[in-house]
Order: C-alpha cells, then sequence, then structure tokens
C-alpha cells in the first residue's frame, strides 16, 4: 500500500462516515480490535471489546497499562485523522498517561477532544471508562505533528 | 521468595504471569541491580503505518510500561504489586521496519510509596534512541499476592 492509497481508503471512510474501514487498514488497530461508535454526547466515541490476552495482572484481573494507554493513543489518532484534513498519517511526538483507576478486564470505552487543532502540531485531549462514564479509568495528552 | 530473583524467573513471569505479554512475545535480556532490558521481537500485527510497516506508537508504551514495572521489581528485588501512575513518551524518531525494539528502564529514585523510573527505547545502540520515557509507580498498590507466588501456584 502506498501513501495515496492510504489517504484514499481515509478519505473513503470519511465520505461514507464508516471510520471502521480506517482501522481495518492499521494493523495494530485491528489487533486491538479498535472500533468508532457514534455518540449522543461527544458525536463519536472509541472502544475496543474484553479480551483476556490483554491482561496484564490476572490476580486483579486487570488491563495491562501499556494496552489502556495504546488503545488512546489510537483513538487520539483516530480523531484527529477523521476530524481534520489529513494528507498523510500524522506522526505522534508525546504521549502522555495519567492512570486513575485500575482497568478491569472488560469493554473499554474513549472520547477525544481536539484542544488545540493546528497545521504543523496538534493537541489531543483523551480520556477512557469502562462501565462509569463519570469514573474514568485513565486520561491522556498527546500532541502529533501533522505536517512534514 | 521461593526462587532465586533472576532472568530466567521473570522471563517465565512475563511469559505465564502476564499474559499480554506472553501474546506480544516480550523477552527479557539484561538484569542489573536497578535496571532491566527488555526486547520486543518486530511482529507485523503491531505496524501502525501499512505505507511504512512502523510500529505503532501503542506497541512502544507496552513495551516502555512492562520494562519500567520490571526494574522496580529488581531495584527492590521482590515482586510486589505495583500500578502504574503516570507515564510520558517522547517519540524521538520511527523505529525501522523489521527491526526488533530494545527498552533499558531504571528505576533511579524508590520513596516508601512511590518509584520514579527512566526509560530509552532503541534499536542496537543506547545513544540513538527511538522513544524516551519517564514513568511513576505506586507501590503495594494492592493487597494481591506477588507475581513469583502466583507463579508457584500455577505450577
Amino acid at each position: 500500500m502506498d501513501n495515496q492509497d492510504f489517504v484514499n481508503a481515509i478519505l473513503d471512510a470519511k465520505e461514507k462516515q464508516d471510520y471502521g474501514l480506517i482501522a481495518e487498514n492499521i494493523p495494530y488497530l485491528k489487533y486491538l480490535g479498535l472500533t468508532v461508535e457514534p455518540d449522543e454526547k461527544v458525536g463519536m466515541i472509541f472502544h475496543i471489546p474484553e479480551n483476556k490476552k490483554f491482561t496484564g495482572n490476572p490476580v486483579l484481573p486487570a488491563l495491562h497499562g501499556g494496552v489502556v494507554g495504546a488503545f488512546m493513543e489510537s483513538a487520539a489518532l483516530i480523531h484527529l485523522i477523521i476530524n481534520q484534513e489529513v494528507e498523510r498519517l500524522p506522526k505522534i511526538i508525546t504521549f502522555t498517561t495519567d492512570y486513575l483507576r485500575s482497568a478491569r478486564v472488560t469493554d473499554l470505552y474513549a472520547e477525544a477532544f481536539i484542544t488545540k487543532p493546528g497545521r504543523r502540531v496538534v493537541n489531543i485531549r483523551v480520556r477512557a471508562w469502562q462501565e462509569d462514564r463519570s469514573k474514568p479509568v485513565a486520561t491522556a495528552n498527546a500532541n502529533f505533528l501533522v505536517s512534514e | 521468595m521461593s526462587l532465586p530473583f533472576d532472568i530466567s524467573q521473570i522471563q517465565t513471569i512475563i511469559d505465564t504471569g502476564i499474559p499480554h505479554c506472553g501474546d506480544i512475545g516480550l523477552k527479557i535480556e539484561k538484569l542489573e541491580a536497578d535496571a532491566v532490558t527488555m526486547r520486543l521481537p518486530y511482529d507485523t500485527r503491531f505496524v501502525g503505518n501499512p505505507v511504512t510497516g512502523v510500529l505503532h506508537g501503542g506497541i512502544i508504551t507496552t513495551l516502555i510500561d512492562t520494562a519500567s514495572g520490571m526494574c522496580v521489581y529488581a531495584k527492590k528485588q521482590a515482586y510486589l504489586p505495583i500500578a502504574t501512575l503516570d507515564l510520558r513518551i517522547d517519540y524521538l524518531k520511527a523505529a525501522t521496519p523489521g527491526e526488533d525494539v530494545l527498552t533499558r528502564a531504571e528505576c533511579y529514585r524508590l520513596s516508601k510509596q512511590i518509584a520514579f523510573v527512566r526509560a530509552v527505547a532503541y534499536h542496537d545502540d543506547i545513544n540513538d534512541p527511538i522513544a524516551n520515557s519517564v514513568s511513576t509507580f505506586m507501590l503495594h498498590s494492592t493487597k494481591s499476592k506477588p507475581l513469583n507466588k502466583l507463579e508457584d501456584k500455577a505450577g
């Protein structure tokens, strides 16, 4: 797949509003099983299903912190691709996660907000939760480079 | 602790006690008094850019988070329950497609309740890093059994 094919796949997904097509083209997002779902409050949210292979602590049991971070980084990236025009895949520059609660081995959701759009760098905040949306398990802050 | 604190015991814990690390194939390369070096074998499942084949930042996050936690065990010489409090990663350059990624994590300060860790991800040369990280961990985050006791039960 060359860059133009990839950009075309993204544009196609945006035109059809079928955002699963973006994750379909990125192997790691397929590995996570990441989906984009409509949401009344913020337009769209991100989801990864329960999967025992994401367990980091089998005693509690709890999700691996790396999976929680990786999911939030992926949510930020997809949110950015959908909400801003892209000519290539944005590059992650910094990513900071605050772990607020132990995440159980069950469905994980996230919402993302662009705090500062830009032609060169975009800042995005992400918030992840499980059963109770008012009790986040983690929050994150990401900076993406969007220009060449 | 029933077994000495060594590399093979840590690898067993990774393979059998931490399902996600077993699934992604993490290996322990080196154990020091306050640091560990871990290896993530390149795997097309973890590609983030289908155009270039470069690994997704998220899988590097998992490698760094795991190595950072492990170095706290090394420093304490015990598998106490710990939880990541926060983790910052600066992505300095893209990983080279097809190459394994290594991470050396060092616990540079241990207080009563918090461990402070820095980590560097690289291919061959730690002075030519892919990512740099700082993180903090809560010690004794739960009253659950240490990982090596779990392994005893399983074995």
